[in-house]
């Protein structure tokens, strides 16, 4: 299993989110990607979408299944990976990364979110 | 409930495959990935695990025509050495399974059927045929390798060192392998050039590894499996076909060319809804069970297998739909998320496949 970087938050539902500042960068895991297999579809935020932690915010689709995207922290968007249109499989190559998804304005401290050592016994605990 | 293992689990572990149950076997998703195996299978040749299925030996007097009357095909044009596609029907015409007969000789066959409806066929077929035709359950002493795509026939040639070029789609030889008897079919299903091979269980590991030293040669799992089936737009039972829908509804209505009075033959042209390919717009996919509608919301059928076609860049789906708007050219899939457009195109999806190509 790959190492989760010490400088993101991690959420139960596999997303993980660097803050800059007033900004956090967003994306999923590898163990998210791992799961899911080969992602064929992601369904983006557009710029200027509003979203609050714990809630949706777009899916990824695989092969095999689709999931929801649960957004990690509260705030809009201001700028989204475009690469991930047409070369949705980077969010396996590469999920911390050049497979991140959406950029976000803050619009509120982020809460209930883990550092790596916890997510990482997180998803031990979810394999078994 | 645990799950029965095929022959070649140590190899799968060994590769590091995802495992999944698959009709009550424990068997390989993936190794690599879906679309690389899939690619992979499309450029150069796949290895797939097909242990699961379920082969019947029928032979005795009388077995031509009691076997005949058990089943939709034709078998009055079926030569030794020959198989061929076709139904196991219930009394009303619909599918119990889809399965492949391979004829050895006047009154001896072989039946490669589905494992999750084995039980089934076996049951259907010992009270069809007269108790003085012989139908044994081989299964559990027969392996099945499938290997796919169009650098099969030369990683086949290079591995068992003979010639199988004169060997014509949907034919079969008895061959060898270390010793043990080998059947070489040249079937499949990809829409690939490819063969499958019948074997002892005890050698399975061995031609799996052969093959697999052959440089055009990956492991390929059920995921790989189920999108090239999808873009060759084969069949799928428990998705396109099922006790519901008539070979005619899953547009198969040309291969029921036996004249013999066979079980479900009376029913078996009815048509009430069409299997039809849509084309998505995008990657995005719709799934079985999702709903499809007219562009002005009239219901008009259901999907029953879709995904991202990885040799077409997009999506695509098989669905049932009314007979009476299955000439229409626009549908609408309403999946758990969101309506997707969709058009009606021509089976197969994918249309380069190899597995008819001529080889002398």
């Amino acid at each position: 299993m790959s190492n989760c970087p010490s400088d993101l938050l991690y959420s139960k539902t596999h997303e993980w989110t660097r803050l800059e500042g007033e900004e956090a960068v967003i994306g999923i895991t590898f163990f998210a990607q791992e799961t899911l297999g080969d992602v064929t579809y992601v369904e983006m935020p557009q710029v200027g979408d509003t979203f609050t932690a714990g809630k949706e915010f777009g899916s990824v689709e695989s092969v095999k299944a689709a999931s929801e995207l649960v957004a990690p922290v509260s705030g809009t968007v201001t700028s989204v990976n475009a690469e991930l249109e047409n070369a949705p499989e980077i969010l396996n190559a590469s999920p911390f990364g050049d497979g991140w998804i959406a950029r976000i304005k803050l619009s509120a401290k982020p809460e209930c979110l883990m550092d790596a050592a916890a997510y990482e016994a997180h998803c031990a605990a979810e394999k078994h | 409930m645990s799950e029965l293992r095929t022959p070649l689990i140590g190899r799968h572990i060994a590769l590091g495959a995802k495992m999944a149950p698959f009709a009550g076997w424990l068997m390989p998703i993936q190794y690599e990935g879906i679309v690389l195996e899939h690619e992979h299978t499309r450029k150069h040749a796949g290895l797939f695990d097909t242990c699961h299925m379920g082969e019947f030996r029928i032979e005795g007097p009388g077995a031509d025509a009691a076997l005949a009357r058990a089943l939709s095909h034709n078998l009055a044009t079926l030569k030794a050495d020959r198989c061929r596609y076709g139904f196991l029907l219930n009394a009303r015409g619909s599918v119990l399974d889809d399965c492949i007969v391979y004829r050895f000789g006047p009154d001896n066959f072989m039946l490669v059927v589905n494992a999750a409806c084995a039980a089934g066929d076996f049951a259907a077929l010992r009270e069809r045929l007269p108790q003085f035709v012989s139908l044994t359950d081989i299964s559990e002493d027969t392996a099945k390798i499938d290997l796919q795509g169009p650098e099969s026939h030369a990683a086949l040639e290079q591995t068992l060192e003979k010639n199988f070029s004169d060997l014509p789609y949907f034919s079969f030889r008895q061959s060898s392998f270390n010793d043990a008897p080998l059947l070489v079919s040249r079937t499949g299903y990809t829409g690939e050039l490819g063969y499958e091979f019948y074997l002892p269980p005890d050698k399975a590991e061995c031609l799996w590894s052969a093959l697999l030293a052959a440089d055009s040669v990956k492991p390929a799992g059920l995921g790989a499996r189920d999108t090239l089936r999808l873009e060759a737009g084969l069949p799928l039972y428990g998705h396109e076909l099922d006790e519901n829908h008539t070979p005619a509804e899953a547009g198969l209505a040309g291969l029921l060319t036996s004249e013999v009075d066979h079980v479900g033959r009376t029913g078996v042209t009815k048509v009430r809804e069409r299997l039809v390919g849509l084309r998505l717009s995008n990657r995005r996919a719709a799934r079985n069970g999702d709903a499809v509608a007219l562009p002005d919301g009239t219901p008009a059928g259901h999907v029953t297998s879709g995904s991202f076609a990885p040799s077409l860049g997009c999506a695509v789906a098989l669905a049932y739909v009314d007979a009476a708007h299955a000439n229409k050219k626009n549908f609408v899939i309403k999946t758990a998320r969101n309506e997707l457009a969709a058009v009606r195109t021509n089976l197969p999806f994918y249309t380069q496949g190899t597995a008819r190509v001529k080889l002398t």
